[in-house]
């Protein structure tokens, strides 16, 4: 079902952990759809990511995508972060079966989420990032338990 | 891998030898069609009668009663679209329940895009329904209640004696599925109330695409199948003899290790919930504690996910398998957790152990062994169990 890839970074995660006082922090998904990723992210004063750490609560997939995203951040600087998208981390993973194609994109907006928070912290503007819109707290209000 | 440790059994099991070697001769050697003149496929009648005894033995039947399909799905599809249109006159409402299989919830589905209005009964949290929402239910219309015997996910038996008594006080037809049930727990089809009952081959040691149903004497349902007169002009197609062989052998030799077998299925069932339950923090046990299949074990395990638990499980050689088998792909959690009550996060994860008479109790133990560390390891990377570990502060 899943890639060597995909199963080398599901066995073995890359940088699952957290960062106390971190630069950005990111939580993206929601419980219903089963996924939820938090990034950790500590910046270094000219914006590069110096360290990243992630916690993901999901399938293989998700751990895998989650863990292949940090690899891919850690060293970028804010800007260079961008241009980790969902299809780069399905494509340094070797590829995702279609069911789990999400998972990539939740890893992208991980990266989002906490790039967004470190930019609202620091009152910056990193070009051609929007706000991310998958927050959990906001789709916890909309369960009905 | 080292050795496979089995523990799908809900989702399909091993045909015993001895169902095989009933069933081998019916390829090359008797390979006539039951159907023919000539003495030569007089054998394989006699063999397809003699399997429709022991079917029909197992839950008290009488032999024209039993009817063989190509399976479970087949039964139960057979049997809600034939009463459907069988009883389509006295009116158009059927009940069930909302933890049925897919092959009762999709076959409801289909029917009530053909102008079938359909009751989907709760249940509690254990997965049981209720008698008094039941005989609300009923109206004059009402010309069907199916409810499944014992789940598939959770295991909780339903009573169906009580319900096949509401539903003939009533005058409603009783169908239920009993794929989990049949070969594992007794069954009487006349002290039960069931006017028809659908069951599996592959769910006991038998072959797949093997089937019944059960149709009391008196019911009449039409043909599902269109074609020759086989199953007395009910059931078209040319019996697949090796197939109702190991059906039949199957459901003997169920019939006759069932006390045996089962009482050693729930020593290691009550092992397993024990040893989880006291030693895994954050777990629950889901269906009935007593009143449940006697092979079946259903955990939630919270703040983790069922597929990363089941890859994990899967690289020590155990099969296990989270909600049904059949829902795997659906990226929703399984219909049946939601109805008994789990908020979503929860029901993601689950897991269901299907046990077999050839679990030994070293295997249960590696298992709960195993399960302490992959349990704490998804914790230690869940964001939800960040949460709530500072919450706890």
């Amino acid at each position: 079902m899943y890639s060597e890839k995909v199963m080398d970074h599901f066995n073995n995660p890359r940088n699952v952990g957290e960062i106390e006082n971190p630069s950005g922090v990111g939580t993206v998904g929601n419980v219903k759809c089963g996924d939820i990723m938090r990034m950790y992210f500590d910046i270094d004063k000219q914006g590069v990511i110096r360290d990243v750490k992630f916690k993901t609560f999901g399938c293989g997939a998700a751990v895998a995508t989650s863990s292949m995203a940090t690899e891919l951040v850690k060293g970028k600087t804010v800007q260079e972060a961008l241009t980790v998208t969902n299809k780069a981390v399905m494509e340094a993973l070797d590829g995702l079966p279609p069911v789990k194609v999400h998972c990539s994109l939740l890893a992208e907006e991980a990266i989002h989420a906490a790039l967004w928070d470190y930019a609202q912290k620091n009152g910056i503007v990193i070009q051609g990032l929007e706000e991310p819109v998958d927050d959990i707290a906001e789709k916890a209000k909309d369960e009905e338990y | 891998m080292e050795k496979l440790i089995y523990l799908d059994n809900a989702a399909t099991t091993q045909m015993s030898k001895e169902v095989l070697n009933e069933m081998l001769p019916f390829f090359r050697q008797t390979y006539s069609n039951p159907s023919a003149v000539y003495s030569f496929a007089g054998e394989s009648k006699k063999a397809v009668d003699h399997a429709r005894k022991q079917a029909a033995e197992l839950i008290g039947a009488n032999i024209e009663e039993i009817y063989f399909t190509g399976g479970g799905s087949e039964s139960d599809n057979w049997a809600l679209k034939a009463a459907a249109e069988a009883y389509c006159s006295k009116g158009k409402h059927i009940i069930t329940s909302k933890i049925e299989h897919h092959a009762i919830l999709h076959t409801c589905e289909y029917l009530e895009r053909r102008g079938y209005e359909v009751t989907y009964l709760d249940v509690d949290e254990y997965g049981k329904i209720s008698f008094e929402e039941l005989k609300t239910a009923i109206r004059p219309d009402t010309i069907l209640i199916s409810i499944m015997m014992a789940n598939n996910e959770i295991g909780t038996i339903e009573p169906i004696a009580e319900i096949g008594k509401i539903a003939h006080e009533n005058g409603v037809l009783f169908h239920t599925d009993a794929v989990q049930a049949y070969g594992h727990i007794p069954i009487h089809v006349n002290d039960m109330g069931i006017d028809m009952l659908s069951a599996s081959g592959h769910k006991f040691n038998g072959p797949k695409g093997t089937g019944i149903l059960y149709i009391r004497k008196g019911i009449k349902i039409s043909s599902f199948i269109h074609g020759g007169a086989q199953e007395r002009n009910r059931r078209a197609g040319t019996s697949n003899v090796p197939g109702i062989v190991g059906f039949g052998k199957a459901a003997q030799i169920a019939g006759e290790s069932m006390k045996e077998r089962t009482e050693d299925e729930i020593r290691l069932r009550e092992h397993l919930i024990e040893r989880v339950l006291a030693e895994i923090p954050y777990v629950k046990l889901n269906g009935h504690r007593t009143d449940r299949l006697p092979n079946n074990i259903n955990f939630c395990f919270r703040f983790i996910e069922g597929e990363s638990l089941l890859i994990l499980l899967d690289q020590l050689g155990v099969c296990a398998s989270s909600g049904s088998a059949c829902t795997s792909g659906a990226l929703d959690p399984s219909h049946v957790l939601l109805a008994i009550g789990l908020p979503h996060e929860i029901a993601h994860g689950s897991l269901r152990i299907t046990l077999s008479e050839e679990n030994t109790l070293e295997e249960i133990d590696f298992v709960a062994d195993e399960l302490k560390k992959i349990v704490e390891r998804l914790r230690n990377m869940s964001p939800v169990y960040e949460d709530f570990v500072r919450s706890q502060k």
